[in-house]
């Protein structure tokens, strides 16, 4: 047994010594940090442990059950693996913020009570912003400002929910809150923000794309499925979740479809798939909640692996609009190979991970004899095999040959997207070992032979319908355009708003000013030089008797006022 | 001119032969055949009364596949496309 600490504190305390280290040194230990957190991690017993007091109040850094364990697994397992993919990037600001990125979402994950859980909360905000401007491009530095002000207001609502709900309460301790009052509405929608939840969401295509090659893998994983994690740890069985989540399946598709960057795509397949979790949490049963967990384990790591080889096509040439690629299967088949695995099991085809853990949310809906969520889910399933199953490998490197000849991708970033590869296979093939890491016993078998034809026949049938369509030209050309989203309205909508604030409004309240005092500015003149006996030119009497008339005015007014209402 | 030569130069890389990527699509029609006939041998777990019908998630993926590109391209493209410096 040896002595363990809350597992952000590695990671935060960690991060702060990189940037003294130098050369292989400094490799060799970021890549131990993530292994000596997971050494640590498996050594923590289930229970409450690191209760420090505060005020009044207890403060629990270790929160430790079989929700978050499964949870701080994972983020060390990506953590290690996006460092690796990492390992060539001399600049340590983004090591820095990575580490520290990653740290405070295992703090939140091991959070048992509401201050530390906001402490980390906004922790993770500022250093995933600092994976954005690590771009030091305009675009990054500007989608990194209105990634910082939607998380700040997210943020404070979550803030406010908190206060009110630890006066309604008197407990900060973080665990089942359900939808009951004000507080709890306003903490559920402080989660939601993080969540990407349909109008909550355009943050996110708008600043993922923008964030750096390799900060990107971060990104991707923590802050959403960290929502994800506090959803399911206080908000299971809401029902609002399933058609929230369900919404989320079904929306970013489309957008999906037409969208030009396609790590823009890689965002609403984001969203998209993160449906599929919130709409578990929803269900709240132990089936459902099973098929979150674990397709939260298993996206984290088939998504990490699509945005990895995106970002190696990124690195390689400097391009990532499918208007300018396409034929790099000629000088990165290890990439072509990893993006193609990342998209076998993003879509679900049997022997990949998103087989075995979408399918449990799938079947929680179909028990529960939700039919309409079913289709939806359904659709969801056929259209994410569509943008990004097809879409992504297709156009990058496939599609018309771009001309393009570069290098396969470094070693280090080939060897983070073997790893990530590995495991989507092993997980398609042998889903045991993560079933039995689930919060609750695993009663499903995914590999029954109408299951396997059934969602091979949805998933071939789709490619299909994609071959068909862009065989004969109907396929929607790629363009150099972007699309409206959510963010339009404080993109575009909140400047016009605030110009007609500005310029109408403003002048008029100018002009009523003026106008206004102009009228005082008259009647001061008429009592100018009172006191000044060698300039008083005027009768005094009369600017006595102006304001005696006037007050005399609203006596009157008021008297007859007070006549009218008896 | 050049370019001509540095084409020739070149590897022929494995789609570029017409007659493999012939190949794969024929290999591809061949496994929709097969998913598609391979139903009516196993035994079917449904929840639910259409699940039963033979080809239902064949045709499910097909239409609405089909429909998505048909309405993100004729309704929502329309909609929210702007040139690229719309916001700058």
């Amino acid at each position: 047994m040896i002595n363990t600490v809350p597992p952000a504190a590695i990671f935060i305390i960690g991060a702060l010594l990189i940037p003294l280290l130098r050369g292989r040194l400094k490799s060799i230990y970021l890549l131990l940090l993530p292994i000596v957190g997971f050494i640590n991690l498996i050594n923590i017993p289930e229970g409450t442990h690191w209760v420090i007091k505060f005020l009044d109040y207890d403060l629990v850094f270790g929160k430790v059950d079989r929700l978050s364990l499964l949870f701080g697994y994972i983020y060390h397992l990506i953590s290690f693996i996006a460092i690796l993919y990492a390992l060539h990037v001399k600049d340590d600001i983004q090591h820095v913020a990575g580490f520290v990125y990653a740290g405070s979402s295992l703090g939140v994950v091991f959070a048992g009570d509401l201050f530390s859980l906001y402490l980390f909360w906004e922790i993770m905000t500022f250093s995933a912003v600092v994976l954005v401007w690590s771009n030091r491009t305009k675009a990054s530095l500007a989608a990194g400002f209105r990634y910082l002000l939607v998380h700040v207001a997210g943020g404070l609502c979550l803030l406010a929910g908190i206060v009110l709900y630890v006066i309604n309460t008197g407990s900060i301790e973080f665990g089942y809150i359900g939808l009951k009052d004000l507080a709890t509405y306003l903490i559920f929608i402080g989660f939601g923000v993080n969540c990407a939840w349909p109008c909550l969401h355009p943050w996110l295509p708008d600043a993922y794309p923008e964030s750096t090659i390799t900060g990107a893998v971060f990104m991707w994983t923590f802050t959403t499925k960290t929502a994800v994690y506090v959803l399911a740890r206080s908000f299971p069985g809401t029902e609002a979740l399933i058609w929230i989540g369900a919404i989320m399946t079904a929306f970013p598709i489309f957008y999906a479809v037409i969208e030009n960057n396609l790590r823009r795509v890689l965002s609403y397949s984001l969203i998209n798939q993160v449906g599929f979790m919130v709409c578990g949490i929803g269900i709240g049963t132990a089936l459902s909640i099973n098929g979150t967990v674990s397709h939260v384990f298993c996206h984290i790591l088939y998504k990490g692996l699509l945005v990895m080889s995106m970002g190696a096509v990124m690195y390689r040439t400097g391009k990532i609009n499918c208007t300018d690629l396409g034929g790099l299967y000629k000088s990165m088949p290890l990439t072509c190979i990893f993006c193609i695995v990342g998209a076998a099991s993003i879509s679900g085809f049997p022997l990949f991970s998103g087989f075995i853990s979408k399918s449990m949310v799938m079947e929680a809906t179909a028990l529960g004899g939700m039919n309409i969520i079913w289709f939806l889910l359904l659709f969801a399933s056929a259209g994410v095999f569509h943008h990004a199953g097809i879409k992504i490998p297709y156009f990058a490197f496939f599609s018309h040959d771009s001309g393009i000849r570069t290098k396969e991708a470094p070693l280090n970033m080939l060897l983070a997207m073997g790893i990530a590869a590995f495991l989507c296979v092993f997980i398609g093939v042998f889903p045991g070992p993560l079933y039995s890491l689930l919060p609750y016993p695993v009663d499903f078998e995914p590999y029954t032979p109408f299951h396997v034809v059934s969602m091979s026949q949805l998933l071939f049938f789709s490619a299909l319908a994609f071959s068909l369509l862009i065989l004969s030209g109907i396929y929607p050309a790629e363009m150099r355009a972007i699309n409206l989203d959510a963010d339009w309205w404080y993109r575009k909508a909140g400047i016009a708003f605030y110009r007609f604030c500005n310029t109408p409004l403003n002048s008029f309240r100018l002009g009523m000013q003026n106008l206004l005092s102009s009228v005082v500015d008259s009647f001061t003149k008429l009592s100018e030089g009172i006191h000044d006996p060698v300039i008083h030119r005027r009768p005094m009497g009369l600017g006595i008797f102006l304001s005696l008339g006037l007050i005399s005015l609203l006596v009157l007014i008021y008297m007859l006022s007070l006549y009218g209402r008896f | 001119m050049n370019g001509e030569i540095e084409a020739k130069k070149e590897k022929e890389y494995l789609f570029d032969k017409p007659k493999n990527v012939k190949r794969l699509l024929n290999f591809f029609y061949v496994s929709l055949l097969v998913l598609l006939l391979i139903e009516f041998f196993i035994h079917k777990h449904t929840f639910s009364p259409w699940e039963e019908w033979p080809g239902f998630y064949a045709v499910f993926g097909f239409v609405v596949c089909v429909a998505l590109i048909f309405v993100a391209k004729y309704i929502l493209r329309p909609i929210v496309k702007r040139k690229e410096d719309y916001y700058d």
